[in-house]
């Protein structure tokens, strides 16, 4: 970590700064719309009868931020960053690069005015309406051109495999935000879908699983790839598996969604494939972990002195613990008690924010100082408490979601002797209110860590010194 | 021809093409060039720290 990376004059790393600013920035406004929330579980009167503020308008609002604005600047960031330095080759195109920035910026501005308001298509993780929805698939074509087109102008001959896993995240998802967001406009804020019923159930879980196959993991492989070898300053464990790894994963994860959908008007066949698809689905996630946390084999003693490194491996330990717990949810029978209980949200929040947010934090760390040309971070030491802030905060989170939906799915199904419910919905709500306290709790602890986490990279963009070391190294 | 018939020949397919990938990865010859493309990642970096990857290739597993 200690060694001196110089800016190389010929990368275009501008639009990289910009887009690994505003990951910081939108992952904090994010988070705190989802603290925000929590806490609006437990007070509602934090709605401040205001509707723009009620939970049902700023939910949309949090996951589009901490997905799309967060993951998704995090994402541009890293894969325009990767496919220059591994292809040894400026961007394809400056000013594609600059349209897809202030493209993407737009696109997130405009959720932040109309998601409140309640324009909405209803579709989970693409309730962006239509206009919002064609400017979406212009940025990201251009942003698909940008990147293939790097590809093709390469100077070297391989293609380095986080570009395959980058590649292929920004292929599907064209393909399926555009597949899903097909809709007949009634107005310029209202539209409905082409698709109805079952079809349309479908298509919205192909879209949004694969939201979480191709967007939340393929995309951060790609991240996993490059910045664990680069910062543990050793090539990936095994070349092969990631090969191995990447046709696996790409082949299996688009045909998973149905899971989403058990027990509804789906055929039985179609949730059955979905079921078997998500259980195969596991070899595939822990070959690329496995992977990933053998990349460090015999310099396990790094872990101990580099907290960046930490939160890239650790970020692989969630990865593995919910690609594990996917599956199992994913088994009809488990699945009936676990939908639509508190235990799907800790899921995909161990997923989120254990996977994805520390895997995306340990990589800005390692960026931020390359890019503005400094040795490293201004202070290890904040980095090593924005760790222990973020997996404390992600524990307390999961536990609390783990225990409240089991709880609630244990609850829902309980009959008396003669066929009644034992217990009533309220009931079972109030037995979660106090995992929904320590929820918010775990959250403030995530949202302290990104705060801590901007002062951090504030002080580190600021500092006149280039290339100095700037805190003796803490050990 | 019917629709499981094609269904089980796609599978089939599918299921050979990924077993052909696995032996790609896993042949003699792919070694190299994967050796190469995995050190892609240190591969721009200036002589003083590729002299330093050196030392550390050395005593990486794989």
């Amino acid at each position: 970590m200690s060694e001196v990376s110089q800016a190389h004059p010929t990368y275009n790393y501008n639009v990289v700064k910009q887009f690994s600013v505003m990951a910081v920035v939108w992952g904090i406004i994010g988070m705190s719309i989802g603290v925000l929330i929590a806490a609006q579980l437990i007070w509602p009167e934090l709605n401040f009868n205001t509707p723009w503020l009620t939970y049902s308008r700023l939910r949309p609002l949090h996951t589009n931020a901490v997905i799309f604005a967060f993951g998704g600047c995090a994402l541009f960031a890293t894969s325009y960053y990767v496919v220059q330095r591994t292809s040894q080759v400026r961007l394809f195109s400056d000013k594609l690069a600059a349209f897809t920035f202030w493209g993407w910026q737009t696109v997130i501005v405009l959720a932040v005015i109309t998601l409140p308001q309640g324009m909405t298509s209803t579709k989970e993780y693409a309730e962006l309406e239509w206009p919002i929805d064609i400017l979406i698939a212009i940025v990201w074509i251009a942003y698909l051109i940008n990147f293939f087109g790097t590809i093709i102008v390469r100077k070297v001959s391989h293609i380095y495999v986080a570009n395959w896993f980058y590649g292929a995240f920004i292929i599907t998802i064209a393909v399926l935000h555009i597949g899903n967001s097909m809709a007949i406009p009634v107005s310029f804020t209202k539209s409905y879908s082409m698709y109805a019923g079952a079809v349309d159930a479908m298509m919205q879980w192909w879209y949004g699983h694969n939201a979480v196959g191709f967007f939340l993991t393929a995309g951060f492989l790609g991240m996993m790839y490059y910045f664990i070898p680069k910062q543990a300053g050793r090539p990936v464990y095994s070349y092969r598996l990631s090969v191995v790894h990447f046709w696996a994963l790409i082949s299996l994860y688009i045909w998973a969604g149905p899971h989403h959908l058990h027990y509804t008007a789906l055929p039985d066949w179609v949730q059955s494939v979905g079921m078997v698809m998500s259980v195969i689905l596991f070899l595939p996630s822990w070959g690329g972990m496995i992977n990933g946390i053998m990349t460090l084999s015999g310099a396990w003693d790094k872990l101990r002195h580099d907290p960046v490194l930490r939160f890239l491996i650790v970020s692989l330990s969630f990865y593995g613990m919910s690609t594990f717990e996917g599956p199992m949810m994913a088994i009809k029978t488990v699945n009936a008690l676990s939908h639509y209980t508190d235990w799907t949200i800790g899921h995909v929040h161990s997923g989120a924010l254990g996977w994805v947010a520390m895997v995306s934090i340990g990589s800005l760390y390692h960026l931020i100082p390359v890019l503005f040309n400094k040795t490293r971070m201004y202070s290890y030491k904040l980095v090593n408490v924005h760790f222990w802030l973020a997996t404390i905060g992600v524990v307390l989170y999961i536990v609390a979601m783990w225990i409240s939906g089991v709880m609630q799915g244990m609850m829902w199904r309980a009959v008396n002797s003669d066929g009644t419910l034992t217990y009533s919905f309220v009931e079972s709500l109030e037995a979660s209110k106090p995992f929904y306290f320590v929820r918010f709790l775990g959250g403030c602890f995530i949202v302290c860590g990104m705060l801590l986490m901007a002062y951090n990279c504030y002080r580190t963009i600021r500092s006149t010194e280039e290339n100095v070391q700037l805190e003796p190294k803490a050990a | 021809m019917d629709k499981a018939l094609l269904n089980s020949i796609y599978t089939v397919l599918v299921f050979v093409i990924f077993i052909g990938i696995v032996f790609w990865a896993y042949s003699k010859k792919s070694k190299k060039g994967f050796d190469e493309a995995a050190n892609l990642v240190f591969a721009d970096e200036s002589e003083q720290t590729k002299t330093d990857q050196k030392n550390r290739e050395s005593s990486t597993n794989e």
